[in-house]
């Protein structure tokens, strides 16, 4: 490494801004499309459940009568506390269910096995999520295969559909691939050593678990779980399909008024309730993933 | 020891059962898709390429189909350039709310779709924009920048950073640097990314079904013959689909895992 070039190299590192027409080309085509297509829509969204609609028209104005309307609704409170109630279902079997998979692809498996198992949890999150949901409506419907299976063995049949069970296996399709990475990845970054001691200190498999690889995944474990919320509280498919919707979450809600009702500025007001929830609840995610506080990080 | 492998065993047998959910409505959507009964359940019917013939026949269908891959590959053009560009800003450079920067790009997948959605047809129509195959393209372009600015960040990262000085050096200019250095060397990244765009825009259906109005896509179709009733042609679109998001994923993935794995050399 010469002089001159470890002279550019600091001044690459350095804190100096470099301005020039290459870095701005660089930077600033995705600012004004971020702008355009996602501060612009939201922020209008925004503006929307202030305005008004008459003779099923929307008229910009400034009031609050689409709040009002929206919180003085029972429909919308049953609806909220229930949206949230089965996301936190949701994310609490997922986190439960993706676990032992999970330890047993950090820690019982090679590398390689892991390496594919990922390869393969990864192609169903980007694959239509619609059509595995209509596929799950054909299997657990009240002659679909999973009844026709356990009419063999004399049991069922049992409904599923357009109950909680639909749901949270609708929900569970769009997020259990997803948390298992998270977590086998997290686990399988933790320091082996660590664990081999806890175990020549003759602690129990069930202990190390609890006092030694949970809480080193902490981070981890949180993130996977706020992704989780994040998908199930803002799906409608579903909830819609599989759940019946007969208690519609909010985002069945903000479908409702939207489609139906031409209600734009009370579906914006669900919208609205929904991101600063969402943003609470991934804010104090995040705080608690982050905090140093927790009583067996001393080691 | 022996209980050690008994708990192995278990263990395994878990993870198997949890794949079998995980890849059960994929497997099931195939097999029924050449299935000649109304409602598909076990036993199976007979084998029958019906839903397929029906399909075939359909011109919406082939019109969505068509919309479905102006939308996809025109998106992930866009997202991927876009990802690039952020993705080597945050590499090469520090500047003044940077942090800011990196959310307004990043942010868009944590919030739900159905939201997005929302502001995406008021916001597009408030502008001019709805009901119009650009208008689907611009909002999946937001939504699936972020995965081509991760895909390109890691490549990045492995990346020598003597490697540009030394082009420089040799009298490059920083276009022709990018041109002949970096882009070569992120190939692999760029086109993992495109997949993975595509794919991503491939299968969205809240925000088309909101903001495509007449033009729709292929999604934006099978949610609407859901809502009508059981009909499996819904699987035959369905397998289409899947192999299509399915190919695009692996390539990704393909390209994904040769350079993790020079890159580990």
């Amino acid at each position: 490494m010469g002089g001159f070039n470890t002279a550019l190299f600091f001044d690459m590192k350095s804190n100096r801004e470099i301005i020039n027409l290459y870095s701005l080309t660089l930077r600033v085509p995705i600012i004004f499309w971020q702008l355009l297509f996602f501060v612009g829509p939201v922020l209008f969204m925004v503006a929307m459940s202030f305005f008004l609609v008459k003779n099923y028209r929307m008229m910009e104005a400034f009031e609050f009568i689409n709040w009002t309307k929206m919180f003085s609704k029972n429909y919308f409170w049953d609806s909220y506390w229930f949206t949230l109630f089965i996301a936190f279902i949701s994310t609490l079997l997922t986190m439960v269910i993706a676990f032992p998979a999970s330890f047993t692809l950090a820690f019982r498996v090679s590398e390689n096995f892991r390496r594919w198992a990922i390869f393969l949890l990864i192609i169903p999150f980007f694959t239509s999520y619609l059509v595995r949901t209509f596929s799950w409506y054909v299997i657990l419907a009240e002659k679909g295969v999973v009844n026709a299976l356990l009419s063999y063995i004399n049991l069922g049949p049992f409904i599923m559909l357009n109950t909680h069970i639909g749901t949270l296996v609708g929900y569970m399709t769009l997020t259990l691939p997803l948390v298992i990475i998270l977590q086998t990845v997290t686990m399988a970054n933790i320091d082996k050593n660590l664990i081999e001691a806890a175990y020549n200190l003759g602690c129990k498999p069930y202990f190390i678990i609890q006092r030694v690889i949970i809480p080193l995944s902490k981070t981890g474990f949180i993130i996977a779980a706020i992704f989780c919320f994040i998908l199930s509280f803002g799906d409608f498919v579903a909830p819609f399909y599989l759940g019946g919707s007969q208690e519609p979450t909010l985002p069945i809600l903000i479908l409702d008024t939207t489609k139906s009702g031409q209600q734009w500025p009370r579906a914006a007001v669900v919208a609205i309730v929904m991101m600063v929830t969402l943003f609470a609840i991934a804010f104090i995610g995040i705080m608690t993933a982050y905090s140093k506080s927790f009583k067996n990080d001393k080691r | 020891m022996t209980k050690d492998k008994f708990y192995n065993l278990i263990l395994k047998f878990y993870l198997f059962f949890i794949f079998v959910f995980i890849f059960t409505p994929i497997a099931f959507s195939i097999i029924f898709s050449f299935n000649s009964q109304r409602f598909p359940t076990i036993p199976l019917g007979n084998f029958s390429l019906e839903w397929y013939i029906k399909i075939f026949n359909d011109a919406e269908i082939w019109q969505a189909a068509i919309n479905s891959v102006i939308v996809s590959s025109i998106t992930c053009l866009i997202a991927t350039f876009l990802g690039f560009c952020t993705a080597y800003s945050d590499y090469r450079y520090r500047f003044k709310f940077k942090g800011i920067y990196l959310a307004l790009v990043l942010l868009p997948p944590t919030i739900p779709l159905i939201i997005l959605a929302l502001a995406m047809l008021a916001w597009l129509s408030k502008i001019g924009m709805s009901g119009q195959l650009w208008s689907i393209i611009c909002a999946h372009s937001v939504l699936t920048a972020p995965f081509a600015m991760a895909i390109i960040r890691l490549r990045l990262n492995q990346m020598d950073p003597d490697l540009e000085a030394a082009s420089w050096n040799l009298g490059g200019s920083e276009w022709a640097t990018m041109r002949n250095v970096i882009l070569p060397y992120c190939k692999p990244a760029i086109i993992s990314s495109l997949c993975l765009t595509a794919a991503v825009s491939f299968d969205e259906f809240a925000i088309s079904w909101f903001v495509s109005g007449l033009n729709k896509t292929v999604p934006v179709i099978i949610l609407e013959i859901v809502q009508g009733n059981i009909d499996p042609q819904v699987n035959a679109i369905g397998t289409f689909v899947f192999f299509t998001s399915i190919t695009l994923v692996i390539t990704a993935q393909i390209f994904f895992l040769t350079w993790q794995m020079k890159g580990k050399k």
